[in-house]
């Protein structure tokens, strides 16, 4: 049974007190590997929403009228890795046909978003938590912001770095590691406006 | 390639070439899991399998597997033993597979297992395969007992569930078991790692 939340508060949540990155620890690979530029942070976290909202509503789907009637639980891990690889390929090749502009600018993006394990993880959250329709688009859009806006933070934080001088071994992961545990202690601050599981 | 000595494989996998610290590959679960060491080492012990057992089938595979096509039979075939353990976990460790909620499945998208199966197991016959994943696996299981072992000791004052610091509950460090402390120590990790590996390189150029 869906449980009984707002959606509204569920979007407002999943941005800012279980924030997919500073709380979830989900799609640290990317996360980690694009924010040296701001630009291009801004796009992946574009690219990472879009596909977030689109995987997750399909997913829903596919859950609740292919895997839950035949009870096929035990094959629901390899239908959503297939779903999210089919989609982000058929968006790639349509986004390439009807919208160069967009593609030229997310295009690059979208295999990686095959492997960013945010994707599968907000399918996962969604099935464990019961959503029902409405909740889980809130859900996996709240948590596409909200990887957006910590892959943006982190990358301007990184180029405001870039030409600091810094102890030897810290540049790189390293100080990205530090630097997101402090913007994740700031994130705490937000856990008093309310609380999803 | 030339064949590569076990323990050879083992020394490189578990301590030069650690995929979490040297690689920062499989991340996002070694975060997550590490606030008790039980999770850590069903979580550990669970990648190693998936690992082993994936680069061994995709290593007996390697020839007949289309090359464009390899990464989608890859993701299928880590899928296919990531449910075995999840049903494994399900039936024996309930408890356990219940904390470790989404994170079990997300063992598909644990970069590390592709990484092995990229860099290793298509270039190298089965049985070896298998040993260099299984050994990536442990050097990141690893990894997670000791960001744990803090974690646990001083955010619980447990070590495997059981009492080894006495003293009341506003003494230890909550802020161990909340999701910062987790990027804290893996970061002073790899600060400490990458510092000590340029200081060796730098004694070399000398």
């Amino acid at each position: 049974m869906a449980p009984n939340i707002s959606p509204l508060v569920i979007l407002i949540a999943s941005i800012f007190t279980s924030n997919m990155i500073l709380s979830n620890f989900l799609g640290m690979c990317s996360y980690l590997s694009v924010s040296t530029e701001y630009k291009t942070a801004t796009g992946l976290g574009m690219a990472v929403t879009l596909v977030l909202v689109l995987t997750t509503a399909i997913n829903w789907l596919v859950y609740t009228f292919i895997i839950v009637p035949p009870e096929l639980y035990y094959l629901q891990y390899i239908i959503f890795i297939m779903v999210i690889a089919a989609l982000v390929q058929i968006l790639e090749m349509g986004m390439d046909r009807y919208m160069p502009d967009l593609h030229a600018k997310l295009g690059i993006f979208l295999p990686l978003i095959t492997v960013n394990c945010a994707i599968l993880g907000v399918t996962l959250f969604m099935v464990i938590r019961h959503y029902n329709f409405i909740q889980s688009v809130l859900f996996s859009l709240g948590s596409g912001l909200g990887w957006w806006l910590a892959i943006n933070m982190l990358a301007a934080i990184r180029e405001k770095l870039a030409s600091a001088k810094l102890p030897p071994g810290v540049k790189g992961p390293a100080l990205s590691f530090i630097i997101t545990g402090i913007m994740a202690m700031a994130f705490i601050g937000f856990s008093g406006i309310f609380t999803i599981q | 390639m030339a064949a590569e000595k076990l323990s050879a494989n083992f020394k490189r996998n578990m301590f030069t070439e650690n995929q979490v610290l040297r690689a920062i590959l499989g991340i996002c679960s070694s975060l997550a899991v590490t606030n008790t060491m039980r999770n850590s080492l069903v979580m550990g012990l669970g990648v190693a399998f998936v690992t082993g057992l994936s680069s061994l089938t995709l290593s007996a595979m390697r020839e007949v597997i289309p090359h464009r096509i390899r990464m989608l039979v890859q993701t299928l075939v880590i899928a296919v033993y990531v449910i075995l353990v999840d049903l494994l976990l399900q039936a024996y460790l309930p408890e356990v597979s219940k904390q470790l909620g989404p994170y079990v499945g997300l063992i598909i998208t644990n970069c590390i297992i592709m990484g092995r199966a990229e860099a290793y197991a298509q270039s190298n016959p089965p049985i070896p395969a298998m040993f260099d994943g299984f050994f990536a696996g442990l050097g990141y299981a690893m990894i997670l007992l000791m960001v744990s072992f803090i974690r646990e000791l001083l955010g619980f004052g447990t070590l495997f569930g059981f009492q080894v610091i006495h003293t009341a509950p506003e003494n230890l460090w909550t802020i161990m078991i909340m999701p910062p402390a987790a990027f804290f120590i893996i970061g002073s990790m790899i600060w400490f790692i990458s510092a000590r590996a340029a200081r060796k390189a730098a004694a070399k150029a000398k």
